[in-house]
């Protein structure tokens, strides 16, 4: 874990930082963070972990060991990343590595409702955009400047539009992206709905 | 877009409100947690000073971490007794029913949940676990949700969500002889992706799966997430109804009636729209055995693995991957792949009937020489019932061990594990890369009937060669 971890808060409307690819496509939560590493209450020690599997194959040459990629904070990916299972651990533990935003082909659902939920926006690109910035060469990371109001990212290599659902945009820039306190706001059609379903008329309390 | 279908109606009908952004605030009808996801929900509603707001609709097991040879408590392993500890903890201090190990009731969320009654139709169903799909074949709307959402729904009861696609899937004709519902589920995810799902609820259809009991359909729904589909749903009907009525959380005597004929009323209307419906026919299904490390990368068993010409050109970088981590060659055959170690559970396949289909292959065989095999049932019902019939004696008999109920060896986080490079042949739903804890460890999904026909043969078999006349 990097020691000042801090879970993003508030309005974000501009991440910057360098870029770090992971190429490969239907890459899952199981590799992100194996199950093993799921044994635990909180989230705290789960950076080291991140992609552990892959990355003793790999003996250091795993992106997430390269020492030009240490300070990296903006990942890149292909098609379908976090596909698999619903754990939250796969997120976390990459935003506890220092990944901040993700711009990818494409993403499974709950991977990247989770990634929305904690902080992490992710951004679709083209799979030729994403393979330019991938097989980008020179002897420092790209440094990507994401904005949020406009869905835009800018480099040396190229200023390009990302595409982001609406909903999640407006929760960074608003600040309200923890869900909680904007569900919550609606106490009383809560207590309604309650009321009213069918089936909970009909059925016992569980306890 | 979508109109008057199974997930129009169950979705209007939980919809709280719009929410500025464009995602609607959905009331979540019964929420199931478990040991894995859910601490730290419960730590994050103590750092917001929040309550439970409805502690009488979430319902509680322990599953992913409990071990499946010796339950007795403490735990061996420290972490794993940490896990169910603290959700020992939360459930009493929120007042949450918990099934937890010994209560007759204990088993995988998946499982239990229908096993209990309190799945039932037209119920917006939530878990922090993906598989959370299964209950769809019930007629309710039943999805995975992250941590966070797990947090929301302890809060409100409600969370933020896009309204899904909805997609169906008609299956005509039935399926064929030694061919079941698993088989026709990684058929169809062979054929439309791991990612087509994306955005989608599936609802699947046809007289394939009106045929279908109700433990099969929990297998088709329960591998929607496999193709990318948050959901899938099979509309209710009378075989619904006979299994969901006189279990501990059903609705009772008057209410039964009521009930029966609400839920009547949530099938997708005849004239009902779809974003879009694909058909498949079940009769073409050969038992179906996966070959790559994912679960859309599969064959029929007398097929040959495919070679990268023939696989579409977006699915080509993980193809490669696949062969090169399997240790296939394409043009190879699957059949008769040698396997080092058979699971026969999980929350696909780790229900009564499975026990039954498998032990039917198994009676009176023995298992191959040096091959690891072990059944896992779904739930302490499901052990009990199948120890009732004597299938426990029939899987030992073979030389099958027989465990106590959990995930296992699903995704090992136990000590169910394969070593080193060991093929599996293995009932679940996750051949991902190192997900049976072994990092190089190597799973093959298939239907329990074909784990036990693998079983005997100590290879990948067919398992109509095995079926008794
Ligand atoms: S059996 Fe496997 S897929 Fe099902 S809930 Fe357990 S770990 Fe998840």
């Amino acid at each position: 874990m990097k020691d000042n971890f801090q879970p993003p808060l508030g309005k974000i409307s501009k991440i910057a930082g360098k870029s770090i690819s992971l190429i490969g496509d239907d890459i899952d939560t199981d590799r992100i963070i194996p199950a093993r590493f799921l044994k635990c209450v909180n989230f705290d020690y789960l950076a080291k972990s991140v992609f552990a599997d892959d990355r003793k194959n790999l003996k250091g040459m795993h992106p997430f060991d390269l020492k030009s990629n240490e300070e990296s904070s903006i990942l890149i990916v292909n098609s379908n990343f976090g596909c698999g299972s619903s754990r939250e651990h796969a997120p976390q533990a990459l935003m506890r590595w220092g990944i901040k935003a993700i711009i990818g082909e494409s993403f499974a659902e709950i991977f990247y409702s989770n990634c929305i939920a904690i902080g992490i926006p992710c951004y679709t690109l083209s799979k030729e955009l994403i393979k330019k910035i991938q097989h980008h060469k020179s002897e420092h990371n790209l440094f990507l400047e994401i904005d949020i109001a406009k869905s835009e990212v800018k480099s040396d290599l190229l200023t390009v539009n990302l595409g982001i659902k609406e909903s999640a945009k407006n929760m960074f820039l608003s600040g309200k992206w923890d869900a909680t306190s904007t569900l919550l706001e609606n106490t009383n059609l809560i207590d309604k709905k309650m009321n009213d379903l069918p089936y909970l008329k009909f059925n016992n309390k569980y306890f | 877009m979508s109109h008057n279908t199974l997930f129009d109606k169950v979705w209007d009908l939980h919809k709280v409100v719009s929410l500025p952004g464009g995602s609607d605030q959905i009331f979540i009808g019964l929420h199931l947690i478990h040991e894995v996801t859910s601490p730290q929900a419960f730590e994050a509603l103590k750092d917001k000073n929040l309550k439970v707001k409805f502690p009488s609709r979430t319902v509680a097991t322990v599953d992913h971490i409990v071990p499946t040879d010796n339950q007795s408590r403490p735990f061996k392993d420290d972490l794993a007794e940490q896990m169910i500890n603290t959700l020992e903890k939360n459930c009493i201090k929120h007042k949450i029913k918990f099934y937890n190990i010994g209560s007759g009731n204990q088993g995988i969320v998946h499982v239990v949940a229908p096993e209990l009654g309190l799945t039932q139709p037209g119920m917006t169903i939530a878990c922090g676990d993906s598989h959370t799909s299964t209950h769809g074949a019930f007629g309710s709307i039943a999805f995975g949700i992250g941590t966070s959402q797990v947090r929301d729904v302890l809060a409100s009861q409600t969370i933020a969500m896009n309204k899904l696609k909805v997609r169906q899937i008609w299956c005509e004709n039935t399926l064929s002889n030694g061919v079941y519902a698993k088989d026709l589920v990684l058929h169809i995810i062979n054929q439309l992706g791991v990612k087509a799902g994306v955005g989608y609820a599936y609802e699947f259809a046809g007289p394939a799966i009106s045929e279908l009991s109700m433990e099969e359909r929990m297998t088709i729904c329960n591998m929607s997430i496999e193709g990318g589909a948050r959901c899938g749903y099979i509309n209710p009907d009378e075989k619904t109804f006979i299994y969901i009525k006189d279990r501990l959380h059903s609705p009772q005597n008057i209410n039964w009636n009521k009930a029966v004929e609400w839920w009547e009323s949530l099938k997708s209307d005849e004239n009902s729209t779809f974003d879009d419906v694909i058909k498949f026919d079940a009769s073409r299904v050969e038992p179906t055995v996966t070959w790559g490390i994912t679960p859309g990368q599969s064959i029929g068993i007398n097929q040959k693995i495919p070679s990268l010409k023939e696989i579409h050109p977006n699915d080509q970088f993980i193809a490669g991957e696949a062969y090169e981590y399997m240790g296939f060659e394409p043009g190879q055959t699957i059949k008769d792949t040698p396997i080092d170690v058979c699971f026969i559970g999980s929350c696909t396949n780790g229900r009564l009937s499975d026990l039954r289909v498998a032990a039917s292959i198994l009676e009176n065989q023995k298992v191959a020489p040096n091959l690891k095999a072990f059944v896992v049932p779904g739930s302490e019902k499901v052990a009990k019932e199948a120890k009732g019939e004597g299938l426990d004696k029939i899987f030992i008999k073979a030389g099958f061990q027989w465990r106590e109920p959990g995930c296992s060896m699903c995704l090992a986080m136990n000590s169910d594990k394969l070593i080193g490079n060991q093929v599996s042949a293995s009932s679940s739903n996750r051949n991902f890369k190192g997900r049976q804890g072994s990092p190089s460890g190597r799973t093959l999904l298939m239907s329990p009937a074909m784990v036990a026909a693998a079983a005997i043969a100590g290879k990948v078999s067919d398992v109509r060669e095995f079926i008794k006349k």
